[in-house]
């Protein structure tokens, strides 16, 4: 019950904040972190809780962006039904990608080569085939109306996001509850056992990959709305794959808030970054690459992983002080 | 006669050139011990995975429960009963004493709090109540293997395979866990242990089975066994039964 009402709070902080901010350039940065944050989400689904570390979730954004604004393009489909339709075809692809990857039985860098191995045919195929718009890529019409998902106000399109991400940050709390989590948890630790232990270990990896490819395609139907506009680069480039690994690596694998706290905390130095030299290209991935050694040296267990760290060992320190006087009490 | 829980007929299993179980049978009934002795190497662990789905047998039936469950996943094994312990002990490092059971109690206890709730009477059962909330990774070698034995448990089997639960104890430790395997035979389960450990397995086991070079050489209860010239021959090379019994002679 504290991880959710701990959601609450925060999910209700954020959404004040267009209470008291107007401006737009700020409401657009906390669109574009919450859509990290939302797409890291999805990877730390399957990577943070099922120890799959997949380098490929471009496939489940791309399909997530494509076929949100395919169906609206191509066929007049209303646009909530097609970003609908995108989740559920990121669903399909993970599905697929889960099958064919966990049937072969491949792991840790196997399993990461072979997701970024269909992120690329996916980029490749998208960038060459008349549908997508291939290599022109694809503009959808403006149409500022809320039954259209686009709205005049960026402050309604910032409302829309966060609460995707709220879905999000409840269905990670309810996997840590669940005893699908758990097992998803176990298999993560250590596949043999938990198969000893009763555990469907492929089953449970499939289940997170769609999962996980549903929350990373919602970013991408999302990001096809706010943006207006998707080419095979944007979509399935690798610049996804590695920002939804990155922000939970940063704030945390396998946590509640870790995507979200990486994706405020890597956007933020990237932005600010940019204030300072100007608009370098390439810059933020070359923060992004300094950030990561930081983390990976100083908190291997990401921002909320340290915090949970020190907790626990005030909490150990604490118990091993009351050891000895219980001993006493017996003695 | 009712079948055993557990038979198992003229498993062989092959890797590459190394056939490492060959043609072996071995039966054990609820509610009674049985053990597999047998040097290192001999093959037992190889069977114990066979048995237990992590290996596909090259030749033989497993039945369990009446039925013939060779070649059936581990996972759907351990639904139907069956639990096992590993040699080299594989706790879920990053998680805690009560997290590790229950994820095993989860296997019959879909809702938390009561997988909770059984996870801690495991821990209990075996003495691991004090250590609850210990990250598992900061345990010493003796507390998991008692892991082990929580994490197989909690899932309730009926058939629990323990592959050398006692090694690397020290005799106290060794005090302490044999009467917690004799209960578990006294409720009913059927438990097969692989152990090194002969003061355990003479006064433990109902019934023995010894393993050497992959087949089964000698089988009956610990006395018997341990009196057989053959088995004292795998242990101690050949000739040494006679020396043995030449030794006792004067």
């Amino acid at each position: 019950m504290k991880g959710f009402l701990l959601i609450a709070i925060v999910v209700a902080a954020f959404a004040a904040v267009p209470l008291v901010v107007h401006s737009n350039v700020t409401l657009n940065f906390l669109v574009v972190a919450l859509l990290i944050a939302l797409a890291g989400q999805g990877w730390n689904v399957l990577g943070g809780y099922g120890g799959q570390y997949s380098f490929g979730h471009a496939a489940f954004f791309g399909t997530g962006a494509y076929v949100t604004a395919v169906l609206q393009m191509r066929y007049g489909v209303n646009a909530w039904i097609g970003f609908a339709a995108g989740i559920a075809a990121g669903s399909a692809v993970g599905a697929i990608v889960g099958t064919l990857a966990f049937r072969a039985g491949l792991r840790s860098s196997y399993f990461a080569l072979v997701t970024l191995a269909f992120a690329e045919v996916l980029r490749i195929l998208a960038s060459v085939a008349p549908i997508t718009g291939a290599g022109v890529g694809m503009l959808i019409k403006l149409d500022l109306r809320a039954q259209s998902f686009q709205f005049q106000s960026r402050a309604l399109f910032y409302l829309v996001i966060l609460a995707l991400v709220a879905v999000a940050l409840v269905t990670a709390q309810m996997l840590e509850r669940s005893r699908f989590g758990a097992w998803l948890i176990a298999v993560r630790e250590n596949e043999d056992a938990a198969m000893a232990l009763g555990v469907d270990a492929f089953s449970i990896k499939l289940g997170a990959m769609v999962l996980s490819a549903a929350i990373t395609a919602a970013a991408g139907g999302f990001y096809a709305q706010y943006f207006l506009f998707v080419d095979a680069g944007i979509a399935y480039g690798t610049w996804i794959s590695i920002e939804a690994l990155l922000t939970p690596v940063i704030g945390g694998v396998g946590t509640v808030f870790g995507p979200l706290v990486g994706a405020l905390a890597a956007k933020s130095l990237g932005e600010g970054a940019k204030l300072v030299t100007g608009d370098v290209p390439g810059l933020d991935l070359m923060i992004y690459g300094a950030m990561l050694v930081l983390v990976i040296r100083f908190v291997p267990h990401g921002i909320v992983g340290a915090f949970a760290d020190v907790s626990d060992r005030i909490k150990r320190r604490v118990l091993a002080a009351r050891a000895p006087a219980r001993e006493a009490v017996h003695g | 006669m009712v079948e055993p829980l557990l038979s198992v007929e003229g498993i062989s299993h092959r890797f590459g050139g190394l056939l490492a179980v060959d043609a072996a049978s071995l039966w054990a009934p609820a509610g009674s011990i049985t053990s597999l002795i047998g040097p290192n190497g001999a093959g037992k662990t190889t069977l114990f995975a066979v048995i237990s789905g992590f290996l596909k047998p090259t030749a033989g039936r497993v039945r369990y429960g009446g039925e013939d469950v060779t070649g059936e996943p581990p996972h759907r094994l351990a639904r139907r009963g069956m639990a096992r312990t590993f040699q080299i002990t594989k706790p879920f490092a990053g998680l805690s004493v009560r997290d590790n059971i229950l994820i095993g109690a989860h296997l019959r206890h879909p809702a938390r709090a009561d997988a909770l709730a059984v996870a801690e009477t495991v821990a209990r059962d075996v003495g691991l109540g004090e250590l609850l909330d210990r990250p598992a990774h900061t345990m010493t070698a003796a507390a998991r293997k008692r892991l082990e034995l929580a994490r197989a448990l909690a899932t309730e089997p009926k058939l629990l395979l323990l592959d050398e639960v006692l090694a690397g104890l020290n005799p106290s430790e060794i005090r302490e866990v044999v009467p917690v395997i004799r209960a578990l035979a006294g409720r009913g389960l059927a438990v097969v242990m692989i152990e090194h450990v002969m003061q355990a397995v003479m006064s433990l086991s109902a019934h023995v089975f010894v393993l050497a070079e992959g087949r089964i050489i000698a089988e009956g209860s610990p006395a018997h066994v341990t009196a057989d010239p053959a088995v004292v021959e795998a242990y101690l090379g050949h000739g040494a039964a006679a020396k043995v019994g030449a030794h006792d002679v004067h």
